[in-house]
């Protein structure tokens, strides 16, 4: 990694989810590369949710902490491959978890929508991020933002929000 | 393999219309849950018809932008079908009631929902890898979309005598609408002669396979149809897409240009 790149990962570490400060956008597996081009260095984002209101705070939390470090950087959106919840570490995880944020499960196995159907999938068993009882429903497939469901604890009653897997 | 500019418009109005028409139930919906529900999803709709139009403007070049393409079109311009832009009026909503009915809001995006979850399935393998990058994401939020709309279809035909009445009234009464689908437009066609799209015609037997089961589990019929096909995606639309895009379309043509 040439000193610039390291640089750059490096001014851009602080920076956090707007919508959930405890994970680095980093961590979340938003902010995707950092790389040298023969233009200057290019910082690649993807984006999570396609209509996620966060990604325009996001790319601008990006441009104002580069340019604030005195960085000339081009800030760049890439679709491909598809954000997904497996980029997220056991870390960043934990970190959901201690926020009172249940974390993604792996994501299934794509299967084709037929058989998806077919067999819908029991809902999964997710774990109370207060009390740790598996023993939880569903009460809304959506929760407070794009990426979360709403579920409850039946045994603490603690209501709480499922970071979906995508 | 570029996809036309006309198909990419068709799937952006899609997306677009419908997201617009789901986000009515923001602050009306019947209970809390559902109303965030279909917030959700209309953010979804509309964030997926950004990425598309953002493809279609920058295929198309010159002045071109997503605003302009979402915003200053006429009805007459949209590719949409007309499934999706119909109010959510169910035939058993009376006027002094509601005019808004949630079975017809739920069993159309189901039955829209399933067709879109077998489309992006299809494009995210096509050569257009614009496209397909855009397919790929759809395809998660779509399938979301479509388990949450089968779940409450099968609630409500499954549910009370009052529930599954108005849930079989919104079937009888979308159906038909479905025909749409399984008839290519001039952009569809062009779009499988590129190779970059899929012929909807080789969806229909996955199609029938989710919307037969679906409505099986939820002790609703499925009813026949005959007569009139709409062609909403060739540009001929009911009178309801001209309400809508005045509502979507008013603030930005009254100020145009405007930033906040």
């Amino acid at each position: 990694m040439s000193s610039v790149v390291a640089q750059v990962w490096a001014t851009l570490e602080p920076l956090t989810d707007p919508e959930i400060p405890v994970v680095t956008l980093r961590e979340l597996g938003i902010l995707r590369d950092v790389t040298e081009t023969a233009e200057g260095v290019e910082v690649v984002i993807t984006p999570t949710y396609t209509g996620c209101p966060a990604m325009g705070q996001i790319e601008d939390d990006v441009k104002a902490c580069l340019t604030q470090a005195g960085i000339a950087a081009r800030v760049v959106t890439r679709l491909a491959p598809a954000w997904t919840t497996d980029w997220m570490s056991d870390e960043a995880k934990e970190k959901l978890r201690a926020y009172g944020i249940a974390p993604p499960h792996t994501t299934r196995p794509a299967v084709s929508v037929v058989k998806f159907m077919r067999h819908r999938p029991a809902p999964e068993a997710v774990a109370c991020p207060r009390c740790g009882s598996t023993h939880t429903a569903v009460s809304s497939q959506f929760g407070s933002t794009a990426c979360k469901a709403l579920y409850k604890c039946l045994d603490c009653q603690e209501p709480f929000d499922y970071f979906k897997p995508y | 393999m570029s996809a036309p500019v006309e198909y990419i418009l068709h799937l952006a109005d899609n997306a677009v219309v419908l997201g617009q028409r789901n986000a009515e139930w923001c602050g009306h919906g019947p209970i809390l849950e559902e109303d965030i529900a279909m917030g959700n999803v209309s953010l979804d709709y509309i964030g997926q018809a950004r990425l598309l139009y953002q493809l279609a403007a920058a295929r198309l070049g010159g002045d071109a932008t997503e605003d302009k393409l979402a915003y200053f079109r006429d009805d007459t311009q949209f590719r949409n079908y007309t499934l999706l832009e119909l109010p959510h009026n169910g035939p058993l909503v009376g006027y002094a009631v509601s005019n808004r009915d949630y079975a017809t809001t739920i069993t159309r995006n189901f039955l829209y929902g399933a067709l879109m979850v077998l489309v992006w399935e299809a494009l995210e393998k096509s050569p257009d890898a614009d496209l397909a990058a855009i397919a790929a994401k759809s395809l998660k939020e779509a399938r979301y979309h479509l388990h949450h709309a089968a779940d409450w279809l099968v609630r409500f035909g499954d549910g009370t005598d009052e529930s599954h009445q108005r849930a079989q009234a919104a079937v009888d009464h979308l159906f038909a609408y479905t025909e749409e689908f399984w008839t290519p437009s001039a952009a569809e066609e062009a779009a499988v002669a590129s190779g970059a799209g899929v012929d909807v015609r080789s969806l229909r037997a996955a199609w029938d396979a989710i919307v037969n089961d679906t409505l099986t589990e939820a002790t609703l019929v499925r009813p026949e149809v005959r007569g009139y096909i709409t062609e909403g995606k060739q540009g001929r639309h009911s009178e309801h897409l001209s309400y809508l895009l005045g509502e979507m379309q008013g603030l930005a043509r009254a100020h145009p240009g405007a930033t906040w």
